[in-house]
């Protein structure tokens, strides 16, 4: 639903500028603070929300279907691999606090960096593998699949 | 006027880095050690696309190293899905594929639930597995940012630049950035367009505020299509969109919903409605299609449009609102806990407007509505482009030279971008990625992409025609004392409300019960003709609304696209989707093939054609 900037919380930072994937929060060039500007093509994505370090963005349901008066709040965590929602129902009788973890390994830690792994062969290349198959695909010892390993064969028309 | 920026000498371009443009620029790396890899994004590629805010469950795993599927498995379930419409040779291929990318999402830390009994990943449904995938983005963003050489952050991708000295020949791309305003030039011997699916073409169920509350993110822009249609790349199976049976106003997913929670559906009477309107439907699409016999011996899926055309019905029927019954499952907490956590994951604002509503799915059966229709080609639908399969796997027809490349050389595609593959989803189009890119690679490397040149009037004249709604707006807007009416100018939005005006009412949108025929097309094709007129007049008051502007002329490039295919196609394939009143069933004798089309560049003239659809497996498994 429409994010909206807490006046006295916002110090400008831009971090929700910067990852608005709809590009509709901008800093206001009076105020000196974020808004968004086009809360209609906003997605409730909460990125900006996740992503601002001051939790001074909130959302508010679409006005034309979500009357006033609940909160969906979140935290977001990569240090200790977390994230924290809490939800409030406009009558209070959902109040729940849910917990997730974002990753199991030390932030971007388990990502190798292909420029560092041996150079593929030219066999490798002219197969159909990709990078680290076929261990990836069976984790056993099975090759790829072929249509001729599985037994198929191309028809045209109606084949049911 | 706007600074020009050169990069130049790329190998690999990626336009538009989501689930398949991630995909691509990490993998590329590993087959290109030396060349040069780009990428340029319109938003930031750590929360950019249809993942932004996470997903629940990977849609696409075969499971095949704990002896779940095989790829034809995948195949067959695709294909009754999407009632036989789809490229098999490119779906075993990504099929084939998928749980490699899967099994390193694992060791890149992403945390995948594990069923305790058998070790393997939890199940949501056969083809589904949960995750806490908030991350999602952010990790695939990461791998992606290791490989690339330079990522382009805001850089809306308006244009393909096309190689001056070969006709039908790729040589880079060009944008702006959403920022600053530069005018960025992109040299490159390979593009691959990762720039995902088309939502707000048809008009949205939603209205004001609430008009982003769409299903597909509202920045799927339908650029991908735009850029490959505008570059003559053939295109198939766009008459294909999708409407989605989902949580009413906050459209939130109901995957695990029914498949885990098993929760299920009925009419306000509380019946169930759905096999009621199977025999009518059966006459209509025939035994082949839909045997819910068969369905429930062999666990064969009833196509997904089937069961929204239940939907549809029983709701025209007076019988509505249709409820998922909820009540049952959410007895159990833990359940109830996964219920919530499935919308935090990936539809945060389903649970807001839960919230809002005081909707406790515990005492409350929540209600399920039909969505507008999308276009994307990594879901439950399969439009894009018509692309090249691999070799060891395609026939003829299916196969010139380069796995997952376009009938443009040097142009290759992922994820919404590729045509006839259905089912993809978010790691399928990752797979797709990380396929396109090997090819792209092997493409360089047999000099094909030797002996590019652009000339500067190509670069000078996309420059001015990128910038024109910053000028024409200029030009015009003393003309009136203020508001947002001009003679001679509209903005992004009154466009975007035309668009979907008429494409809801022509095309067979929400609002037009899915229904449309020849005549309606025809003038739907002919407002769509005078809207490009306008596009030429659309103004942008700062860059933002160039964006805006740049993002609608993709869309409306992409409706064209959509209409003129369902022109073609004589039949209606898949009720529940859209409905051709003047050809009301569907038509296997005429058309059990996949539709095939080309814009001309020069003359924006269309050709249709028909192409085999090869099925490579049996029925039975
Ligand atoms: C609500 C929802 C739920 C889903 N649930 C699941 C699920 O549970 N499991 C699952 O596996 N899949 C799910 N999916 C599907 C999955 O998200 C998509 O299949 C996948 O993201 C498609 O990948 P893509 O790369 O084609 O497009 P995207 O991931 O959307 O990427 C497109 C990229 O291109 C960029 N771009 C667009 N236009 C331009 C331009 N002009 N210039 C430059 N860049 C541009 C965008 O900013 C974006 O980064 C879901 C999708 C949605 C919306
Ligand atoms: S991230 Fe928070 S503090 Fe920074 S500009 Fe945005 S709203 Fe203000
Ligand atoms: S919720 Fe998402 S779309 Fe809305 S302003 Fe924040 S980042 Fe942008």
């Amino acid at each position: 639903m429409p994010t909206f900037v807490y006046m006295t919380r916002c110090d400008g930072c831009g971090h929700c500028v910067d990852i608005c994937p709809s590009d509709i929060m901008h800093i206001d060039p009076t105020l000196r603070r974020a808004y968004n500007i086009e809360p209609n093509m906003c997605w409730e994505c909460y990125s900006c929300v996740k992503a601002c370090p001051h939790n001074a963005i909130d959302v508010r349901g679409y006005a034309d279907f979500a009357p006033l008066g609940h909160s969906v709040r979140v935290i977001r965590d990569e240090e200790k691999g977390v994230i924290a929602w809490r939800i409030k129902s406009r009558n209070g009788e959902t109040d729940m606090n849910l917990l997730a973890p974002i990753t199991t390994k030390p932030w971007g830690q388990g990502i190798p960096k292909l420029a560092d792994v041996p150079e593929p062969s030219q066999e490798m290349r002219d197969s159909q593998l990709l990078f680290n198959e076929p261990k990836y695909v069976r984790m056993d010892d099975g090759d790829l699949h072929t249509l001729e390993s599985n037994g198929l064969q191309m028809k045209a028309g109606v084949y049911y | 006027m706007a600074k020009t920026i050169v990069e130049d000498n790329i190998d690999i371009l990626v336009a538009g880095a989501g689930l398949g443009g991630t995909g691509a620029a990490f993998e590329a790396r590993y087959w290109g050690k030396n060349k040069k890899i780009v990428i340029a994004e319109k938003a930031n590629i750590d929360r950019s696309g249809a993942v932004a805010q996470g997903l629940y469950a990977i849609n696409c795993y075969m499971g095949t190293r704990f002896g779940e599927n095989n790829p034809e498995d995948h195949v067959r379930y695709a294909r009754i899905d999407l009632m036989g419409m789809v490229r098999e040779d490119l779906l075993f291929d990504m099929a084939r594929h998928v749980d490699s990318t899967v099994h390193q999402f694992e060791e890149w830390g992403m945390p995948i639930m594990r069923d305790p009994k058998s070790g393997s990943y939890l199940r949501e449904g056969r083809w589904q597995i949960m995750i806490h995938g908030e991350s999602y983005k952010p990790m695939v963003a990461e791998a992606a940012k290791k490989s690339a050489d330079k990522v382009f952050n805001r850089i809306c991708v308006t244009h393909l630049l096309m190689d001056d000295s070969k006709e039908n020949r790729v040589a880079g791309a060009v944008g702006f950035n959403v920022r600053t305003g530069d005018y960025h030039v992109f040299k490159s011997k390979a593009v691959i367009v990762g720039a995902g699916g088309a939502s707000n073409i048809f008009r949205p169920r939603s209205v004001g505020e609430g008009a982003g509350r769409v299903w597909y993110a509202p920045w799927s822009s339908g650029s991908a299509y735009g850029l490959m249609i505008q570059a003559g790349a053939k295109m198939t199976q766009m008459e294909n969109r999708i409407v989605l049976a989902r949580f009413k106003d906050g459209y939130g997913p109901v995957g695990a919903y029914f498949l885990h929670l098993k929760t299920y559906t009925q009419n306000c009477n509380g019946e169930e409605y759905e096999s009621k309107w199977f025999p009518e439907l059966q006459k209509m699409v025939g035994k082949e299609y839909l045997d819910p016999e068969l369905s429930h011996a062999t666990h064969r899926p009833i196509p997904t449009c089937l069961r929204n055309h239940a939907l549809i019905n029983e709701i025209n029927a007076g019988r509505g609102p249709i409820h998922m019954v909820t009540m049952e499952a959410f007895q159990d907490p833990h359940l109830e806990e996964i219920g919530w956590h499935n919308f935090l994951g990936m539809t945060v604002g389903q649970a807001v407007l839960w919230a809002a509503t005081d909707v406790n799915p515990k005492y409350e059966n929540p209600e399920l509505t039909t969505s507008e229709p999308y276009v994307m080609g990594s879901h439950a639908t399969g439009s894009g482009a018509w692309c090249s399969g691999p070799e060891d796997v395609s026939p003829d027809e299916y196969f010139w030279g380069y796995n997952r490349m376009t009938t443009v050389e040097g142009l290759f595609g992922a994820g919404d971008a590729v045509g006839g593959t259905p089912h993809a989803f978010s790691s399928g189009s990752f797979t797709e990625g990380r396929l396109a890119a090997k090819a792209a690679c092997k493409y360089i490397d047999d000099g094909k992409a030797e002996g590019i040149r652009i000339s500067q009037e190509q670069i000078d004249n996309r420059k001015a025609e990128i910038f024109k709604p910053m000028e024409h707006y200029k030009v015009y807007r003393n003309e009136i004392v203020a508001g947002s009416v001009s003679p001679n100018y509209i903005n992004p939005r009154q466009g975007l409300d035309r668009l979907q005006k008429l494409m809801d009412e022509y095309a067979g949108g929400a609002t037009a019960n899915y229904m449309t025929n020849d005549k309606l097309l025809h003038i739907g094709l002919k407002k769509l003709k005078l809207l490009e007129e306008d596009l030429e007049k659309i103004g942008a008051e700062n860059i933002h609304e160039l964006l805006r502007d740049w993002e609608l002329k993709h869309r409306h490039l992409a409706s064209e696209s959509v209409v003129q295919h369902t022109l073609f196609r004589k039949e209606t394939r898949w009720p529940g989707y859209y409905y051709r009143g003047d050809a009301l069933k569907l038509d296997d004798e005429n058309w059990h093939v996949l539709t095939v089309s080309r814009r001309d560049p020069k003359t924006g003239e269309y050709t249709m054609e028909k192409a085999p659809c090869y099925h490579l497996v049996g029925d039975d498994e």
